[in-house]
């Protein structure tokens, strides 16, 4: 019987192995030596004494958390407005349904709605504005990630928000609270574990986006993602690709320690 | 002191479903009132409509002389006590009796000393930093109420509240739920399928089926005095036979005639008759009232279930101390005051009028 269980357990310590725990040993030791492949600290050295991968990681940080905040702000009001409609798993599937289509494509696809020759600026012209420089800024490249990263957002708070009993909500106004305080002190902290699965399920790949910062954003903005291209593909320093590689994770993982930290109760004396 | 007043309360889904038709009731305050009815007969929606959690299609509900029809449920001084308990989970047992006065901006130091009073009306002492998912359900049920209770409200709502416990919990909840009804004071509107629970903690149930309200007044007169056969079938059990009455204090059924306590009713018109199956007692034969042959019998504890046949095919559900039997012919007895008669299609108001004046008839003779 035990050895019966450790065999279905082989392909997914395979897969852990191979897939996880090698690559990460293999950036952790680029990120440690150098081309002669011996060991020096200079690339963390480099990283956090020169300003650009400083300015970089702020960077990073900022889109990110501009990327999620828009994502959060219109899809929380959106997935709770689901939970109350009828059809709901129509509307689902069509939230759903644009997550289905290659990253790649929808890029393009938005290369082509916001260039110069695009559909946004010959609707702009009929009125005799532009054309309007719209592709490769800041704003579109916000734009773009907001709307491929809103699914991720809506479904696990739609989850959380539908698994909360009506009659909570209800429990709630009739002790007197506002349909704010409702919101306030019932729904938002009752939806929380979805809010904070749909950011990490956004903030965190939103570090390290580069196709979309490219395509997009016409590499005006540069993230760690987009260094890290660079790094490897580019000049071929693996070394120090594999340490903002490292970075990258120590991040993703505060990232992650942060979301999930639970708040501790006071004790009352009555 | 009326509290309460529904008027004329009509609600019609949007589906065309009718839930409630032309109710009309009055709460007094200070009094435990039940709405009991089968599931679908319109109890719940009243208590909603009194809550505030929905809106009559038409008619008025007032609040202390004041029409409330309109007003939003958070500002009415009515809490509920729900079906599920309804706690917030994401509170802890404190925190949730304290919601109604943190909501109202209570200062700490008078929270406090609320929430304790009414965790020890709930008997709960002690167990304010518990968490809801810690509490068994019949605590959850007491935080329930405490949360509803230390808001003051004039009168409390109780929907299906001791649905989900358990047999014995539900007998000792349902002293428990009189007590502190007793002790506040307040005006309890509980609602309940079971007429158990109705008849032990009311001092008035309104019984309800198809969405109207069949019958109003005090258990007792309710089981006593049933105005029709749905009364008398969901309250309690009942034999039920077609009968027709020669005259006032005589009525005929199972072709025989009896002397009974019910008058007000023209002669040879077609009524109902109900027994109680604990009024009729098994005696031997040729001291019956009428003869029966025991067919089943069950044991169900305290007293023995027994259906019978008589000589005219109508069945006899009795209730006995004792066992009988099997094929025997037995002979039951009853006494005029047991045999209670119910006119067809007879309104509430029709029936209160009848009462009151062969009664008052009966007390000048």
């Amino acid at each position: 019987m035990k050895t019966k269980k450790a065999f279905f357990l082989v392909p997914y310590l395979a897969w852990i192995i191979l897939f996880v725990i090698l690559p990460i040993l293999l950036i952790l030791w680029y990120s440690f030596t150098d081309s002669s492949h011996s060991f020096t600290l200079s690339n963390y050295v480099t990283f956090f004494k020169n300003g650009t991968f400083l300015k970089m990681m702020i960077n990073s940080f900022w889109y990110a958390f501009l990327i999620t905040l828009i994502t959060l702000l219109i899809s929380y009001p959106a997935a709770y407005f689901l939970t109350k409609m009828k059809n709901q798993q129509l509307w689902l599937l069509l939230i759903i349904l644009p997550t289905w289509i290659n990253l790649l494509l929808k890029a393009y696809a938005f290369i082509g709605i916001l260039g110069n020759n695009g559909l946004v600026n010959k609707f702009l012209h009929l009125f005799g504005i532009g054309p309007v420089n719209i592709l490769f800024t800041d704003f579109a490249f916000i734009f773009v990630a907001t709307y491929i990263e809103i699914p991720f957002m809506i479904l696990p708070i739609f989850n959380a928000i539908k698994e909360i009993s009506p009659a909570v909500i209800q429990a709630s106004e009739d002790l007197g609270a506002s349909k704010w305080q409702t919101f306030r002190y019932v729904l938002w902290p009752l939806s929380r574990p979805g809010v904070e699965s749909g950011v990490q399920a956004i903030f965190i790949p939103s570090l390290s986006l580069f196709m979309l910062t490219r395509l997009i954003g016409g590499n005006k903005v540069i993230t760690l993602g987009t260094a890290i291209e660079e790094y490897f593909m580019t000049t071929m320093n693996w070394n120090m690709g594999a340490t903002i590689g490292v970075v990258l994770i120590v991040l993703m993982i505060l990232v992650m320690l942060l979301t999930n930290k639970k708040t501790k109760r006071k004790k009352v004396n009555l | 002191m009326d509290i309460i007043k529904l008027k004329h309360i009509t609600k019609q889904y949007d589906d065309g479903f009718v839930a409630l038709k032309n109710i009309n009731l009055t709460i007094e305050s200070g009094k435990f009132y039940s709405l009991l009815g089968p599931s679908g007969s319109g109890k719940s929606t009243i208590l909603r409509i009194i809550a505030g959690f929905s809106q009559p299609s038409s008619g008025q509900v007032f609040f202390d002389g004041k029409d409330i029809t309109d007003l939003d449920a958070a500002k009415r001084h009515i809490n509920t006590v729900f079906q599920n308990y309804a706690l917030f989970p994401h509170l802890n047992v404190f925190e949730n009796v304290a919601f109604g006065l943190k909501i109202k901006k209570q200062p700490m130091d008078k929270i406090k000393p609320a929430v304790k009073e009414a965790l020890h009306m709930v008997r709960l002492d002690g167990y304010a930093n518990r968490e809801i998912s810690e509490l068994s359900g019949g605590q959850q049920q007491r935080v329930a109420i405490a949360r509803a209770i230390v808001n003051e409200p004039k009168v409390l709502l109780l929907d299906e509240s001791l649905s989900a416990l358990d047999k014995r919990l539900r007998k000792d909840m349902q002293f428990e739920l009189r007590a502190i009804q007793k002790k506040l004071g307040i005006t309890f509107i509980f609602v309940t399928h079971d007429q158990e629970e109705a008849l032990s903690m009311s001092d008035e149930i309104f019984v309800l089926n198809d969405g109207m309200i069949q019958q109003s007044g005090s258990p007792v007169a309710i089981y006593d005095e049933p105005v029709n056969d749905f009364v008398a079938r969901f309250i309690g059990d009942s034999n039920i036979l077609s009968g027709r009455m020669i005259k006032d204090y005589e009525v005929e059924f199972a072709n025989n005639k009896f002397k009974c306590a019910d008058g007000g009713i023209k002669p040879n018109e077609k009524v109902e008759v109900v027994i109680r199956p604990e009024d009729l007692d098994i005696v031997a034969p040729e001291k019956g009232n009428i003869v029966v042959t025991a067919q089943t019998q069950l044991f169900l504890g305290d007293h023995f279930e027994i259906k019978a046949v008589d000589a005219n095919e109508n069945e006899w559900l009795i209730h006995s101390t004792n066992g009988v039997k099997l094929g025997e012919r037995v002979g039951l007895f009853f006494d005029p005051e047991d045999i209670h008669v119910m006119r067809l299609n007879e309104s509430q108001e029709d029936f209160d009028a009848r009462i009151e004046k062969y009664e008052g008839d009966e007390n000048e003779n």
